[in-house]
């Protein structure tokens, strides 16, 4: 019989821990599929955050590294200076990458460092138990913004690619989302660029992939996966948001 | 006997490190260490190496982690405020059981402090320098010299352990020029199977990781890691003993502290006062047995250090009540005159 739907490998093949409904579990999927499908799980180093994706590093079956809160940038340039032979991956949610490791995001995008960048924006702090992230929406109700972000107080949500897209040095910016089947397919053509790039030699290439927590939203995953339609999408509009090798 | 060359403490601190196999260096200015990243900037690229000026210290120490997991000799160095900020990546680095070697020229602090020589992170190495249980191995100078000899015996310690051994100089001790041997060889090479250098698909992936969430697994990292400290303790104290033969009053200090009080010594010897020193090179582990052995037979201990009094405890621990123990000390960037720690000296021998 033919196999017609496999598990990738360099995808572990133990049970995840994320919640029903999660995109973690598609995304952790997606970047697995890139591997295989380009060959390079050998020397592969994935690096870890802290947040709801820590244990990453049991998920992979390349070598993996677990960062501090928000340094993955400055670990995963010290694992591709150390080798540049060596492919590495960041996988990083939004209080990781765009509040505490921001200057590790922004200084290692203006080197350009040949490392991929996989970032996880789902408007909220999930391991910790649902607090107001950087890129939570204005009126986000969350537990540390309880009566809905006010941005009179807090300030407004960052938008890391348009952002980042200021600046001279990154090769690749993406955002994509993982609600529906042409978001996924959108998502894994952006992801597989974004290594693409690095074997290419070309550079820092990040996609943001807009997912959903339906745990700390209180909602139903479907609903989950529409209010990235209704609320996220029209905040965090997708699309590229720099690409060198297209402007060449 | 290799021919001498004029240095100063960075300088040598650096081009030992490159002696030592050191390829890639992390950094961030901040004085009186700078010179250390200056030296790295103009050599690593001739060599095939990597200089890389980070956008902080926290980002500089996690580029370290990153190079030390996978498996490559790797270095930073800092001054006092820098190296709170690292202190972050320390305790990782300890964590994850990642070797590393990491220099603090220390200048006087709390806060900004100031720019001049300072030892008042004396308790922030030695007991552990961040959250968590941890020590870290911790190596004093004395002279250009050991800067550069204490940096190649750095790398080898921290390699075989498979921890960060720290160079605690001083302002002096990195400014200062002296003349330095530097005939050093490539340490044996230690492997590193647990390394993340890539599977290369031939065995299952290694984990770098300080996360143990169940409380009995991290309880037995822990104890596994003591017990190595143990073996230290047993195996890697460092320490010179000067005119303690027949000495009645005993001097701890090291760094440019010993240098001044080895002076004092020589004045008080000269008007027949039985004094020697003790001069610990291996901060942690703290050569307490040697310090023991003294308490047995001499009066009185004095501590002369650039703080307001860190190192008087571990000492005060190893003599133990025997004898009391003073301090004879400058700080925030002042330095002890040979005068103060005569001074101090001549009173102990009333």
């Amino acid at each position: 019989m033919a196999v017609v739907f496999d598990k990738p490998h360099a995808l572990a093949d133990v049970p995840l821990h994320y919640c029903p409904g999660c995109t973690h579990g598609i995304v952790h999927r997606l970047v697995a599929e890139v591997i295989d499908e380009l060959g390079i799980e050998g020397r592969t180093i994935g690096v870890a955050p802290v947040g709801c994706s820590v244990m990453a590093y049991d998920y992979f079956n390349c070598d993996m590294i677990e960062a501090a809160h928000g340094r993955a940038p400055a670990v995963a340039t010290g694992v591709k200076r150390s080798d540049p032979e060596n492919i590495v991956f960041t996988y990083q949610g939004d209080g990781d990458l765009a509040s505490i490791g921001m200057a590790e995001t922004v200084h290692s995008a203006a080197r350009n460092e040949n490392i991929t960048i996989i970032f996880i924006n789902n408007a909220i702090y999930g391991m910790t138990g649902g607090q107001m992230a950087p890129t939570s929406l204005p009126g986000q109700v969350t537990q540390t913004s309880p009566y809905g972000r006010d941005t009179s107080l807090c300030g407004f949500p960052i938008k890391v690619c348009e952002m980042l897209s200021q600046l001279d040095g990154p090769e690749y910016l993406e955002r994509v989302a993982v609600n529906n089947v042409k978001n996924v397919k959108n998502a894994k053509k952006a992801i597989k660029k974004a290594f693409e790039n690095q074997v290419n030699g070309k550079g820092f290439s990040l996609v943001e992939v807009i997912s959903s927590c339906p745990t700390n939203w209180g909602m139903t995953p479907k609903k989950a996966l529409e209010w990235i339609d209704e609320k996220m999408i029209p905040y965090y509009p997708l699309g590229v948001y720099k690409d060198r090798s297209a402007e060449k | 006997m290799a021919e001498k060359v004029l240095m100063k403490g960075n300088e040598a601190i650096a081009e030992a490190a490159i002696l030592a196999g050191c390829r890639h260096y992390f950094g961030y200015p901040i004085t009186p260490q700078t010179e250390v990243a200056a030296y790295m900037a103009k050599r690593m690229p001739k060599i095939g190496g990597t200089f890389l000026q980070a956008e902080s210290e926290i980002a500089a120490i996690n580029m370290v982690y990153g190079v030390s997991a996978t498996g490559k000799r790797v270095m930073t160095s800092s001054s006092s405020p820098g190296i709170s900020l690292k202190g972050e990546g320390l305790s990782y680095l300890a964590g994850a059981d990642l070797p590393a070697l990491v220099v603090n020229v220390q200048r006087g602090g709390p806060g900004l402090g100031g720019i001049q020589p300072s030892q008042s992170d004396y308790f922030q190495a030695t007991k552990g320098g961040a959250h968590g249980d941890f020590h870290m191995i911790v190596l004093a100078p004395a002279s250009v010299q050991e800067m550069a000899e204490l940096t190649v015996k750095g790398f080898d310690l921290a390699d075989k352990y498979r921890m960060t051994a720290m160079i605690l100089a001083d302002g002096t001790m990195g400014q200062m020029m002296e003349p330095v041997s530097l005939d050093f060889a490539e340490g044996e090479k230690v492997e590193k199977p647990w390394a993340t250098n890539g599977t290369k698909m031939a065995r299952p992936h290694n984990v770098v990781n300080s996360l143990f969430l169940k409380p009995e697994q991290l309880e037995k990292t822990n104890f596994e890691r003591f017990e190595r400290y143990e073996t230290i303790k047993q195996n890697e104290v460092m320490y010179e003993e000067y005119m303690m033969e027949d000495a009645e009053i005993c001097v701890v200090a090291f760094g440019i502290a010993s240098r001044v009080s080895k002076n004092a010594i020589n004045e008080a010897r000269a008007k027949g006062i039985k004094v020697g020193l003790i001069r610990p090179i291996t901060l942690w582990p703290f050569p307490e047995k040697a310090i023991a052995a003294a308490a047995e037979k001499v009066k009185k201990f004095i501590s002369v250090e650039l703080s307001m009094g860190q190192m008087i405890e571990d000492v005060r621990l190893a003599v133990n009540g025997k004898a009391p123990v003073t301090l004879c000390n400058r700080t925030g960037g002042m330095i002890p005159e040979p005068e103060q720690v005569l001074a101090a000296i001549t009173e102990a021998a009333k």
